[in-house]
């Protein structure tokens, strides 16, 4: 059965030639493009052109939420479902509502920063197709792996040759 | 250029040693857990810290059955045993959110190599502080209704005024985000485990604990967000949850608790007594797993030095309760100073403390044991003793005699309370031994960005000379040769 091309992985030995070829790629059109570090490296986000994330904008309101969440509850039981006169001080005793409150602020923030970054990455997702090139387990040890997915607008029978003119260690087929 | 290559390594010293690449770097650390041939002391520790932890699990069993009886608590002194022991651990495991959250905070590259096994550590310790007022409850099934609040069929809700449910809300939390903190930080490990793995089933497990990692480049930009905003918000956490701890006691009236000194006073004391449990448990882990390239000598004096540094505050501390003591001009409190320190029962316990954090710790000002690994850890331990001590001091000495002599009485633990605490330790010692085994020990990917090849373009190396020339005039008045 014949397969389906997913895209072409060039294999690189450094985070400089990785990012050198990355800023050819981008700088060629091609948009569909990916890396794989066994690090973070921050100078591939401008060479691959990689977006500012949304995440801290999501973390703040999660933690926004957290906090009227603890406030709102300790309101609820201590002014409205269930008042309870203590000497005669007041119900409304908001700075021992402050810990709890922060508390779930963190909380809340957490879980949005944590599950956030998964849900965007698309994780989990045990199956990908660059998994099938047998030489990417090593993308998680020490070499660097740059894509070019077949679905980019620019891909066509020169890619491969583009590709090999970056330099790379080795080209591979990805098959889908 | 000799010269600046000298005074490079004295300026900043190297945090990995020895000739590494990415791939070597891999297999040392991973091959602890993939390939190497369990060794036998692994079992004989193991086997050791399994057994004592069974202590608990009877403990724990006896008390079920019969009751909080079993313990010494009394009255006056209604908080005995439990919650030092609560303190003791909850306050070991604020170093491993130390290193983890406020030196990334700070960019302190020496934490990468410590902040694995620090935030193991952190998790255990804290499960084993919940442990503890979670029993003392004695009957935890019941005591939901006013720990945590839902709808129950009594219409009744927790007192959020209290200190307590603050202490609940906040150790939780505290958990919680430890952990998402420490399995965050383990994707990509894992992720490395499962592409070394050749056993089929370990393949599978670590495949699925990584969720599928493949270091992609937006996966790393959200990635490195993430963790740094986790960081960011656990770094406020770790200060709140000890202060809040430290309400449990400065909130109330009793003498010698009621001092505003308490919150910084126990923060300092937890990283205090956490640096000592990092430091205990890094020493021999070092050796063993031979891993001195990545927890170098210079990780230690730092430890050291830290544990210095908080040891001071801890000092001051002491030196002002005892002050406040007196200041206060209420005979309650200045009652309590002298039953403290000389006049009662327990003054001998307070010595014990002075000696141990107050005495000891003056040791790390010299060299000769700062750089030394035996004192270091001799000095750890006698630490941990004294941060036990100094919880006993706190608590028993200021309830056994407070404001009535009619209700003064004596406080001594049982067997229970003790072979409780000490089935902590080996239920702690347990969980590390088993962490140890199956995860990686190191941050496997962080240490890959300490090596130089991991620089783009050779920037940072650029950056650091040009700062060392400067330094380099400063220090000789002629320019270097080129």
């Amino acid at each position: 059965m014949e397969k389906n091309l997913y895209g072409l992985l060039a294999e690189f030995d450094t985070p400089t030639e990785l990012v050198d070829a990355a800023n050819s790629v981008r700088e060629a059109g091609y948009t569909k493009t990916d890396a794989f570090s066994p690090f973070p490296l921050h100078e591939i986000d401008e060479a691959l052109g990689i977006k500012k994330s949304i995440l801290p904008v999501l973390v703040f309101f999660g933690g926004i939420a957290g906090l009227c969440l603890g406030l709102g509850l300790q309101i609820f039981v201590h002014y409205i479902d269930y008042p309870l006169n203590v000497g005669g001080r007041p119900y409304l005793t908001w700075p021992s509502f402050i810990p709890p409150s922060y508390e779930l602020t963190i909380l809340l923030a957490g879980f949005t920063a944590v599950f956030g970054m998964l849900f965007l990455n698309g994780l989990p997702r045990p199956y990908h197709p660059v998994f099938n090139v047998p030489r990417f387990a090593l993308a998680t040890r020490e070499k660097f792996f740059l894509l070019i997915e077949t679905a980019d607008p620019k891909f066509d029978e020169n890619t491969r040759s583009f590709m090999e003119s970056l330099k790379p260690q080795e080209v591979f087929d990805v098959e889908e | 250029m000799q010269d600046l290559k000298r005074i490079q390594q004295k300026i900043y010293p190297p945090m990995v040693e020895g000739d590494h690449t990415f791939g070597t770097v891999s297999d040392k650390i991973g091959d602890v857990t993939l390939k190497k041939k369990t060794p036998f002391h692994w079992f004989i520790g193991f086997g050791i810290a399994f057994m004592v932890a069974q202590c608990l699990l009877m403990t724990v069993g006896y008390l079920l059955a019969k009751g909080m009886g079993i313990f010494g608590n009394n009255q006056p002194v209604g908080w005995a045993f439990p919650i030092i022991n609560f303190v003791w651990w909850i306050g070991i495991g604020h170093a491993g959110t130390l290193i983890s959250a406020i030196l990334l905070l700070l960019n302190q590259k020496w934490r990468t190599s410590i902040n694995r096994f620090a935030e193991a550590m952190t998790l255990f310790a804290v499960a084993n502080a919940a442990v503890f007022p979670l029993l003392h409850t004695g009957r935890p099934w019941l005591a939901a209704y006013w720990l945590f609040p839902y709808p129950n069929t009594m219409g009744v809700w927790p007192q959020f005024r209290s200190p307590l449910v603050w202490d609940v809300f906040a150790v939780s939390t505290y958990a919680t985000i430890s952990l998402l903190f420490w399995y965050v930080g383990l994707i990509p490990d894992l992720a490395t485990l499962r592409d070394r793995a050749k056993n089929k089933y370990f393949k599978a497990v670590y495949g699925l604990l990584s969720w599928g990692w493949r270091g992609s480049a937006r996966h790393w930009h959200r990635y490195e967000i993430a963790y740094l905003l986790l960081a960011g918000i656990s770094t406020p956490l770790v200060l709140s949850v000890h202060s809040i701890v430290s309400f449990d006691f400065s909130v109330s009236q009793v003498p010698g608790w009621h001092a505003t000194i308490f919150p910084p006073y126990f923060v300092a004391g937890a990283i205090f007594a956490g640096f000592a449990m990092v430091l205990i448990l890094c020493i021999p882990l070092r050796v063993w797993y031979n891993m001195k390239d990545f927890i170098t000598d210079t990780h230690l004096v730092y430890m050291g030095k830290v544990m210095l540094a908080t040891g001071l505050i801890v000092v001051y501390g002491y030196a002002m309760e005892a002050f406040f003591g007196w200041y206060s001009a209420s005979q309650y409190e200045v009652f309590m100073i002298k039953n403290r320190i000389w006049n009662g029962p327990y003054w001998l316990f307070y010595w014990m403390l002075i000696f141990c954090n107050g005495i000891s710790i003056q040791f790390l000002w010299f060299k000769r044991f700062r750089e030394s690994p035996f004192w270091l850890f001799i000095i750890s331990i006698i630490v941990s003793v004294g941060m036990w001590l100094e919880r006993f001091v706190i608590i028993i000495t200021s309830l056994n005699r407070d404001f009535l002599p009619s209700s003064w009485a004596m406080y001594s633990p049982t067997i229970f309370d003790i072979s409780m605490f000490i089935g902590t330790l080996g239920f702690f010692f347990s969980l590390i031994y088993l962490f140890v085994r199956f995860l990686p020990i190191i941050s496997i990917f962080e240490v890959r960005t300490l090596l130089p090849s991991a620089n783009v373009h050779g920037r940072q190396q650029d950056f650091d000379e040009s700062v060392l020339e400067v330094e380099y005039t400063w220090e000789r008045t002629d320019p270097p040769n080129k």
